[in-house]
């Protein structure tokens, strides 16, 4: 074999693909040039042009982790309906684009034949945005398309309808990292307990100080364990984060009963209104329960409802809350305000009051 | 030929995740599992390993070093901790590849993805992953490389990982919303096209991730994600249609529009005059969005369009999760020179951000630790009164070049002014 022949191939560093290739051509000949849309149905939008051009979208959601046979399936729709184009969400919904308004409703019969639900439009429940849990991270508590599934079950007809007061953002992290991100509710893990450590395996496995710089209490130093470099973890300062498990698999921070649940509330990305806000914790401690995980979605349908039946139109659940106040919405939830409610990480006390303002 | 030579694993827990009207990933797998492909097996083995850990409650996955040739990351490697069990899914990497930017696909492309996943992986594939990615899952080290061939030849390149520049996304943006303040498209392919050598070899101190949004509904989440958030607006006064405007008031109604336009402008900025009409301040008004998302048809941006430049947003690892910091109040972003000017401003801050943070220190946090006034000087850029909420409210801090700085500033100033 010549030198020529076993030179491996280098790659094309092509980077970000040009995507007007793939769009369609509406899109392509009004881009930058759009002028309103409106939604006639939920699942729906209608953006026209400055040209007069039309463009339908329809949007469904679909479990993300797709095989092969999923993905033909929409392709096949989008030939039928959407002369071949579709575009994703960044929630991981599939948008069928379409110039024929003819064609919105035989695709969403046959959507909805094929078992994916139209919605996810306007004042709705989206998919959730989420992580990759048991399936295929390394550092996981929990599964993520599990918990969304289940969710996603539960909300399925807040996903297809828009009556919520504003659009709901929920995401799932399977760890404390929150790969999953800020959301409107945001269902994580929370560990309980600190690591445990496999002082055999440490010395080999882990860079040691580049573990105890990644711990944000500084609880951890090295230490002689058996006569064997390791690390010890000071347990009155960890705050069970996790943090030391990625650099260091020895530190096992999950377990069957020491990995927990935790519901927070009231992120938002968006600056219409209010500013981004983070999201604030109203549950922890709940079970780490496959395959349906229902005592978290028990507490996450208790904020939507309350959320659906008191918030006035257009207000985000930070900004509902934020008016009638946090007294107010512990009590509309039935959950008893305890300590760890209370920020104690940096800058902690501006989330004090310092004010007589309180609502009786 | 047929490769059903395996015996299914028992699935109890998954199997209650194929009940309720959602899409189940767990169905998607065993269609993989019955094919009859030759990936059937790898499929049944996942699933195998993935009730082991609904049963157990724990992560069976471990990391390792998974790389193609010419490049330092972008391979999510992972080996099974109990491959003993499930030996045909004990390599089940993912390819994290760049979807076109806006996640635009034609279904041809989208076929000859699944062709080659069917071919050289595992036939499962997400769009997308909370990095932006199209992530290919479940390859083995030895197909990995020319699956990525393959990929590669197709036109898609492998995204970042690691310590390194990271994929990125922006909104819908120009290709089909009205909202939108610049070309998204253009400036995302610019700057991270120009840095690629940051994504493919891996060589800052952690990730770095821009993320782009046509107007400050910010649907990709920039502020709170992205290491540098890029999020249109405009400087110039609103758009309003006033025979618009009186037809939202005609469907909707006066109280209407004055209960959940007028009376939740942040900054008190619109007025309904009694001929249904609506008044704009828009010194006051801050770009929110909100009466524009209520009323699309009758108000929209000015035409002086731009971004504004946020930096240091990141998630909770370590010090808390982060937003970004407004660091450049307004830019322009419509010429090529425009464009340029701005790749050349984010070469800067990875540079600074390469040079200046610590090991496993996110852009946000490095910002913290040495104050942002430091940041500003390092990366040439001139404070701003919105960059923050109020000035200083402690005294604790060293001023004996006060007056210096007023001076400095002052004749910069003047200088612009002149040069204008």
């Amino acid at each position: 074999m010549s030198e020529a022949a076993v030179k491996p191939r280098m790659p094309d560093e092509t980077g970000v693909p040009d995507p007007f290739p793939y769009m369609h051509p509406v899109m392509k000949k009004n881009y930058g040039q759009w002028d309103y849309h409106f939604r006639p149905r939920p699942g729906v939008l209608c953006h026209v042009a400055k040209s007069g051009d039309k463009i339908w979208t329809v949007r469904a959601g679909t479990q993300r982790q797709m095989d092969v046979f999923t993905i033909r399936k929409l392709c096949d729709m989008a030939d039928k309906y959407a002369d071949g184009y579709i575009r994703f969400t960044t929630r991981s919904n599939i948008e069928f684009l379409l110039d024929k308004e003819e064609n919105v409703d035989p695709l969403i019969e046959e959507l909805q034949k094929e078992g994916f639900p139209v919605g996810g439009t306007g004042n709705s429940v989206s998919m959730i945005s989420h992580t990759q849990g048991w399936l295929h991270c390394d550092i996981p508590g929990t599964d993520a398309s599990g918990v969304v599934k289940s969710l996603m079950d539960l909300m399925y007809e807040e996903f297809v309808n828009e009556e919520m007061p504003n659009r709901v953002r929920i995401t799932t992290s399977c760890c404390q990292i929150n790969c999953g991100g800020q959301g409107d509710i945001a269902v994580n893990v929370q560990y309980t307990k600190p690591p445990r450590i496999n002082h055999e395996l440490v010395a080999n496995v882990c860079e040691r100080p580049a573990v105890v710089a990644r711990c944000p209490v500084a609880a951890i130093r090295p230490a002689l364990v058996n006569g064997k470099p390791s690390l010890e973890v000071d347990e009155k300062k960890c705050v069970c984060c996790g943090a030391c498990y990625a650099p260091c698999p020895p530190m096992q921070i999950n377990g069957k009963e020491e990995t927990r649940i935790a519901v927070w509330v009231g992120g938002k990305h968006s600056n219409a209104r209010s500013k981004p806000k983070f999201h604030k914790l109203v549950m922890a401690g709940l079970p780490n329960n496959p395959p349906r995980w229902p005592e978290v979605g028990e507490v996450v349908m208790k904020i939507l409802r309350a959320y659906k039946e008191n918030a006035k139109d257009w207000e985000r659940i930070g900004e509902w809350i934020e008016r009638i106040g946090w007294p107010r919405f512990f009590e509309l939830i039935d959950v008893p305000f305890v300590k760890h409610h209370i920020d104690t990480w940096t800058y902690a006390r501006l989330t004090h009051n310092h004010s007589t303002h309180i609502q009786y | 030929m047929a490769n059903n030579d395996f015996k299914p694993h028992p699935t109890p827990k998954l199997d209650e995740l194929e009940k309720g009207p959602w899409p189940s990933f767990v169905t998607g797998l065993k269609r993989l599992r019955d094919s009859g492909e030759k990936y059937a097996p790898i499929a049944n083995d996942l699933l195998g390993q993935l009730e082991h850990s609904y049963e157990e409650r724990l992560g069976f996955w471990k990391g390792g070093t998974i790389t193609v040739v010419g490049y330092g990351g972008g391979v999510i490697p992972r080996f099974s901790e109990v491959a003993d069990k499930f030996p045909a899914s004990s390599e089940f990497h993912t390819l994290r590849i760049i979807p076109p930017a806006g996640y635009h696909y034609t279904t041809e492309v989208l076929r000859k993805m699944c062709d080659i996943w069917e071919e050289h992986g595992s036939g499962l594939i997400a769009f997308h992953g909370q990095s932006g990615d199209i992530m290919f899952q479940g390859v083995s080290s030895e197909n990995t490389q020319i699956a990525f061939d393959k990929l590669n030849e197709l036109g898609f390149d492998l995204g970042g990982a690691g310590p390194a520049l990271r994929t990125s996304m922006n909104c819908v943006g120009a290709a089909r919303c009205e909202m939108s303040c610049y070309d998204e498209i253009a400036v995302h392919r610019a700057v991270i096209n120009e840095y690629l050598d940051e994504m493919h070899r891996p060589a800052l101190p952690y990730k770095f991730k821009f993320k782009f949004s046509g107007c400050p509904n910010d649907c990709v989440n920039a502020i709170h994600r992205a290491d540098m958030a890029v999020i249109g607006t405009w400087r110039d006064d609103m758009k309003v249609d006033q025979e618009k405007v009186k037809e939202y008031v005609e469907e909707l109604g006066r109280d209407y529009i004055i209960e959940h336009v007028v009376g939740m402008c942040p900054t008190k900025a619109l007025k309904l005059r009694e001929d249904d009409t609506l008044e704009v301040d828009n010194k006051a008004c801050v770009r929110c969005m909100h009466c524009l998302n209520v009323m699309n048809k009758a108000l929209s941006p000015g035409d002086d369009k731009g971004a504004v430049i946020l930096i240091g947003g990141k998630r909770t690892l370590k010090i808390g999760d982060l937003m970004g910091t407004v660091i450049k109040p307004f830019i322009k972003l419509e010429t090529e020179e425009d464009i340029e000017e701005f790749v050349e401003f984010c070469g800067e801050v990875i540079d600074f951000f390469a040079e200046n943070a610590l090991e496993h220190e996110r852009t946000g946090e490095m910002i913290d630790r040495i104050g942002l006034p430091a940041f500003l000087e390092g990366i040439g850029v001139d404070p701003d009164p919105n960059m923050v909420l109020h000035p200083r409210q402690v005294s604790y801090v060293r001023t004996d070049d006060f007056q210096d700085e007023l001076e400095r500033m002052r004749a910069k100033k003047v200088g612009k002014e002149a040069a204008e």
